[in-house]
């Protein structure tokens, strides 16, 4: 009996690690909720299919989700409008690099010519390589890393080359924000970094913090890193405010973030606390009290609350279908569809061309045109597919963002 | 002095693990089986107790017991439902069955509140118990205390009542047991309602010191105090409890003087050398009665 019950013990050992692991691969269930087409159906035949998987369920849904509305409500008015008709599928690839090559298989399936490729960047990533061989064109509306775009994302050389981000790539972010922090020194002059060590997105943009910093003289006091669904940053906070940082840097999501704003208030230190793109959604968190994020910096291409009719209309049509307050990634797939839709008309893209030849004129398109949209005035694609538009510095006041003028 | 105050946080962390811990040990001690979803009742816990302050804005005092009743309630359907109809079937069913109804009440709750993170509102207030220069937070002292007032209950209810007799009883055999008119399954089902109960307990001292809800809250504090359970000797209830405050003060200390990065790394190799120089656990066997 001793010896049987060492035995499950040690079997149920080795399955709590199994489960441990395959959840920090991001869980969930893999069924997919139907892309929300109206108004497409009489068109069919004739509208061109753009497809995009992202996460739907498990630990990211809030940028799949975000995306599909976003991207739904632009194919929506696109086709209202009339002109080229387009057709949008989104599947569930639940933040994970295996899920999102089924869904690019049920999405070939479904008929796909242009591609949002993915949400995020890790399947980004994995997929890539795929739509370069197969020459489907794709524009990302938020997959940041420079892996995304080049084969060696570290060096970033080798492009895939049709491939496009509209979303700033982590370097960019990471170079905008210590160039802006090395030139607003009332920010903050001793800077502690607080980043993900197990995320792309977080690596990516501390590396270029970090390089563009040290040429910047930029003095950095503190770097403290932690990993998976860490819930606890005491330690690292303790340390940064020991080391005296004035201001904190966090390349992280919102909801680490939160946490961390959160614990920073309990113990009583208040630095210039610093944000990139993922710090975006903070405000909308459910509960949350925006008073703790009073003050706190980021740099964000879209604003909610900008007051452009552009971003007026998106935000009340936004608010009206889904009843909340659009956030970036919302903002960054309706620009993608819009920005095709643009490309499409240029090239006289119909939905009878080749997959390849789409890809061909697209990449063409996208290497000359400017486009100008809710996350940018003026965007322009470099010939490997990384957006060139300005960051805006936000900065929360009175529980919404503030642009900072200068 | 900040040593010291690393390892007050030290043992606020620990307390919510040994109380987790304890449905683990509680239920391997009687059911002999590994309750994987143990952790997902967790993340019902802080569901139920985060709608409670705010969409109904009870007092806290009275969202514990609510929070309590929906995890009691829930622990003793899963059991009822999907755990015994396994009673005679292999261990491995069963642990299979676990992690089952661990993905089902994941997903369940991402179909039915969203899988995006909600702020659980501070409970306790932020203010801090100064000793000379220590500071202890109120939040750390009330999750330590409430930790000693559970384990001193529970150690008694075990040792001095009938019922905590027959648990005692169908630990050490449960065919036995039966022979003597001990109904093993109402044990069963009790085994489980008292470790949901604790369970709830643990989500809103979780929930305070970290105040997010989310649909996979549990699978991290679940794990880790299911270390903690099997660190102090699974099926030991004073091992659950020396266990969990152990590893909570491992986790905070390896974190500040070791590696932020590590923690979890040192938290689990802490595991595997003490299942390779005691496999039973520190308290495990003999040096304790099981429950």
């Amino acid at each position: 009996m001793k010896k049987f019950f060492s035995k499950l013990l040690a079997a149920g050992v080795c399955t709590v690690m199994a489960v441990s692991l395959a959840a920090c691969g991001g869980s969930g269930s893999s069924d997919s909720k139907p892309a929300e087409t109206a108004a497409v159906e009489e068109e069919e035949s004739t509208a061109i299919v753009i497809g995009c998987s992202g996460p739907l369920t498990g630990d990211a849904a809030t940028y799949g989700v975000a995306v599909q509305n976003g991207a739904n409500m632009a194919v929506d008015e696109l086709n209202e409008k009339g002109g080229i008709q387009f057709k949008f599928v989104m599947e569930d690839d639940v933040n994970d690099a295996e899920k999102a090559v089924s869904a690019y298989g049920s999405l070939k399936d479904q008929g796909m010519q242009i591609s949002l490729l993915t949400v995020t960047s890790t399947p980004a990533a994995a997929i890539a390589p795929t739509y370069q061989e197969e020459k489907t064109f794709a524009l990302t509306p938020s997959a940041s890393s420079p892996s995304v775009t080049f084969h060696d994302g570290v060096n970033q050389v080798d492009p895939f080359g049709n491939i496009f981000q509209m979303c700033f790539s982590d370097p960019g972010q990471g170079q905008g924000s210590a160039a802006y922090i090395a030139t607003h020194p009332e920010l903050g002059t001793k800077v502690a970094i607080i980043y993900k060590n197990d995320d792309n997105y977080s690596t990516g943009i501390y590396d270029t913090f970090k390089a563009q910093a040290a040429q910047d003289n930029l003095e950095i006091v503190y770097e403290g890193a932690f990993s998976g669904t860490a819930n606890d940053f005491t330690v690292q906070l303790q340390a940064a405010q020991d080391k005296g940082a004035d201001l904190v840097f966090l390349p992280i999501y919102y909801q680490p973030a939160s946490l961390i704003l959160n614990q920073a208030n309990a113990m009583g230190y208040a630095p210039t606390f610093f944000g990139v793109d993922g710090m975006d959604g903070i405000l909308t968190l459910e509960g949350f009290d925006t008073s703790l994020a009073e003050g706190v910096y980021l740099l964000t291409p879209f604003n909610a609350d900008g007051q452009d009719d552009l971003t007026r209309t998106f935000t009340a049509r936004y608010k009206m279908h889904y009843n909340e307050t659009p956030n970036q990634f919302a903002a960054d797939a309706y620009d993608c569809i819009f920005a095709l839709a643009q490309a499409c008309e240029a090239a006289g893209i119909t939905n009878d061309m080749s997959n390849e030849e789409i890809c061909q004129k697209l990449v063409e398109q996208f290497k000359t045109m400017e486009f100008t949209g809710l996350t940018g005035t003026g965007m322009v694609w470099d010939e490997n597919g990384v957006v060139n538009k300005v960051p805006h510095a936000m900065v929360i006041k009175n529980g919404s963002y503030v642009g900072v003028d200068d | 002095m900040r040593f010291l105050s690393y390892l007050m946080s030290g043992l606020g962390l620990g307390s919510v693990y040994a109380i987790i811990a304890l449905g683990y040990t509680m239920v391997y001690g009687i059911a002999k089986m590994l309750n994987f979803a143990h952790g997902d009742i967790i993340m019902i816990g802080a569901y139920v107790s985060f709608f409670a302050l705010t969409r109904f804005g009870l007092p806290v005092l009275a969202a514990v017991p609510a929070a309590m009743a929906v995890c009691t309630v829930l622990g003793v359907l899963i059991e009822r439902m999907a755990y015994k109809p396994l009673r005679q079937a292999t261990s491995l069913s069963v642990l299979i069955t676990a992690i089952g109804v661990s993905y089902f009440l994941q997903n369940a709750a991402q179909i039915l509140w969203s899988s995006s993170t909600k702020v659980f509102p501070a409970v306790i207030s932020n203010g801090a118990l100064q000793l000379g220069e220590l500071s202890i937070s109120y939040l750390t002292l009330v999750t330590i205390l409430t930790c000693v007032v559970v384990m001193v209950c529970l150690t008694l209810f075990i040792n001095h009542t009938k019922t905590g007799s027959a648990m005692r009883a169908c630990a050490e055999d449960k065919g036995a047991a039966m022979l003597m008119g001990i109904n093993v399954n109402r044990i069963i089902s009790l085994t489980f309602a008292i470790g949901s109960a604790l369970a709830a307990i643990a989500a809103i001292l979780l929930c305070a010191s970290y105040p997010q809800v989310f649909p996979t809250l549990g699978s991290m504090p679940g794990i880790k105090a299911f270390t903690a359970a099997v660190f102090g000797g699974i099926g030991s209830i004073p091992g659950a409890f020396v266990g969990g405050l152990l590893l909570g003060i491992i986790e905070i200390l390896s974190r500040a003087y070791i590696s932020t990065q590590l923690s979890d790394a040192i938290v689990f190799g802490v595991l595997v050398v003490v299942l390779l120089i005691k496999p039973t656990g520190i308290l495990g066997r003999k040096l304790s009665e099981k429950v």
